[in-house]
């Protein structure tokens, strides 16, 4: 008689078509479990990685005035984000750093109603071992290491028009005095804080809001209003979001009174509080 | 019953060939979705030359410095069976296994500018030869590994006939052990070749991503992503191609070894 090898715990009617098949049926469930469709009580937010701190802290309000909904972030660089968007991925609500990545979505039909909700400005952030060095935005050539954002993402676009402003006030050869400082360009903002705050670059140019999320770890120097930029923020539902009313109840509440001073609280400016031109 | 064995079979290479083809689509994406004018102007994009020449230069340095340190590591780890041979064997392969994230933050940790090695007025962060430290970090385990595997399957005898006529530690050394295990160290520093060139993590967080100075290709194919999706996908297939002969090298070089061990 043949001895029977089997482990004790399987089914004495298992054979080897049936356990192929057990495992095909098992990984399509796995698979299709991984997706995300018919659940109606999640809402999923693509943000620009400024956005980070107040977006979280407007979650908890926004959950609690919405039983049962669970909120969802995506930070990242917003051209990241975007490419995302360009190839299938669909939130509900992309709130991006810069009008133009929004712009062009909106025109690829991904997106819709963009509205500007709220605004930015760059700064200089300098590493604590440097703060006497950089005292000003003038002071940003003396400094050995400077982190700035690629020019492909937003805030190293801010820089560079704030660099080509600075040679026409500053004198000519401002820009590459600056520019023979730089050790890295990051992809995208908050990298380029770390960098600072782990004082492994001196200096660099983040938004006002990275620099306060930082506390102590860096100083914040201002950047004269005439050389500075405004980085608009457009926010918007996603073309095909799974939840498009949770998607415009984010974007009220983004808008609403509340919202506005959470993101006044995390150094935004708001466009009504925005001071004239 | 020949229908039920052929059945099963069928249902065994089934289950192969989904997780098959799964490895290889991606790839074959990769390679379809593009275009012969689009890989052209992908590859004429200005990150493309930089970060080429740079992983040249930084894959070759840290190649170097791996096989001169790694080989000899790798004799006296295979001719020791101490305890302590054993814990610097395992110690020696824990960045295979860590990841690269973590060998960024570490990296940092030791030669960043508030590291246990910073100095006062010096930082390798943003330099080139922090490139190749990331790379050096994350490459040599493999190389160690497989020079270490190749040491073990010299013929013993010969190391102990050539001893016994006089030759000395470093003759044993390089006349012997080395042209002995040569396939497998060459095998071995191609592997390790292939994962400096691919060294991503550490390098963005440890070094930077400067264009001629950090900028390595995988750091712009990431940076291409922001810029131009053509440049970034042309670098990729770039990659993919000299991933995919340096693998088929390697196999080839292993063969040989283990036919050429048959007939010894």
């Amino acid at each position: 008689m043949r001895r029977d090898t089997r482990p004790p715990w399987l089914p004495k009617s298992w054979n080897g078509v049936g356990a192929a098949g057990a495992c095909l049926v098992l990984l399509a469930v796995l698979v299709g479990a991984c997706g995300r469709d018919g659940q109606p009580d999640r809402l999923v937010v693509f943000a620009a990685t400024s956005l980070r701190d107040a977006f979280t802290t407007m979650s908890g309000p926004f959950e609690g005035a919405h039983p049962g909904v669970k909120v969802q972030f995506n930070f990242a660089g917003t051209q990241q984000l975007r490419t995302q968007l360009e190839h299938g991925a669909t939130p509900d609500v992309f709130a991006s750093a810069d009008a133009r990545h929004m712009d062009a979505l909106v025109a690829a039909r991904l997106l819709f109603d963009p509205v500007i909700f709220a605004e930015n400005e760059p700064v200089v952030v300098v590493s604590t071992e440097a703060a006497g060095l950089v005292q000003s935005f003038e002071d940003l050539p003396k400094a050995d290491r400077v982190v700035l954002g690629t020019a492909d993402v937003p805030i190293g676009r801010y820089t560079n028009q704030m660099l080509a402003k600075a040679d026409a006030t500053l004198g000519p050869g401002f820009r590459a005095r600056v520019e023979a400082k730089v050790i890295s360009r990051e992809l995208n903002v908050r990298q380029v804080l770390a960098k600072v705050s782990l004082g492994e670059a001196q200096a660099g140019i983040v938004y006002r809001t990275d620099a306060r999320s930082a506390g102590a770890r860096v100083t914040t120097v201002a950047i004269p209003p005439e050389l500075n930029v405004t980085a608009s923020y457009p926010i918007a539902v996603a073309v095909g979001a799974p939840n498009p009313d949770l998607a415009r109840a984010w974007i009220d509440f983004v808008l609403s009174d509340a919202g506005q001073r959470l993101l006044r609280a995390a150094g935004f400016t708001t466009p009504d509080t925005a001071g004239p031109p | 019953m020949s229908g039920r064995i052929r059945a099963e079979r069928t249902a065994i290479r089934t289950l192969g060939g989904v997780l098959v083809a799964f490895l290889v689509l991606p790839l074959v994406a990769l390679v379809v979705t593009t275009s012969f004018v689009d890989f052209e102007q992908g590859l004429s994009h200005p990150l493309v030359w930089p970060a080429l020449r740079l992983s040249l230069l930084t894959t070759t340095i840290s190649l170097a410095i791996t096989v001169a340190l790694g080989t000899p590591l790798a004799w006296a780890l295979a001719n020791t069976k101490s305890r302590w041979s054993h814990a610097v064997e395992t110690l020696s392969q824990l960045p295979i296994v860590i990841p690269p994230a973590v060998a960024g933050i570490a990296l940092l940790f030791a030669f960043g500018s508030r590291g246990l090695l910073s100095s006062e007025n010096s930082s390798l962060t943003g330099s080139t030869a922090a490139v190749v430290i990331a790379q050096v970090f994350v490459s040599a385990p493999f190389f160690i590994q497989a020079a270490t595997s190749a040491f073990r399957h010299v013929n013993p005898k010969l190391v102990v006939v050539a001893r016994t006529f006089g030759a000395r530690p470093l003759r044993v050394f390089f006349r012997i052990a080395i042209p002995l295990a040569a396939p497998g160290l060459v095998a071995g520093a191609a592997l390790a070749w292939a994962r400096a060139l691919g060294e991503f993590g550490a390098t963005l967080m440890f070094a930077g991503n400067l264009e001629g100075q950090t900028q390595t290709l995988p750091l712009a194919i990431y940076t291409a992503m922001e810029a131009d999706m053509r440049a970034a996908q042309a670098l990729a297939i770039v990659l993919v191609v000299v991933a995919f002969a340096l693998l088929l090298f390697v196999r080839a070089t292993m063969r040989r070894s283990l036919s050429a061990e048959g007939r010894a």
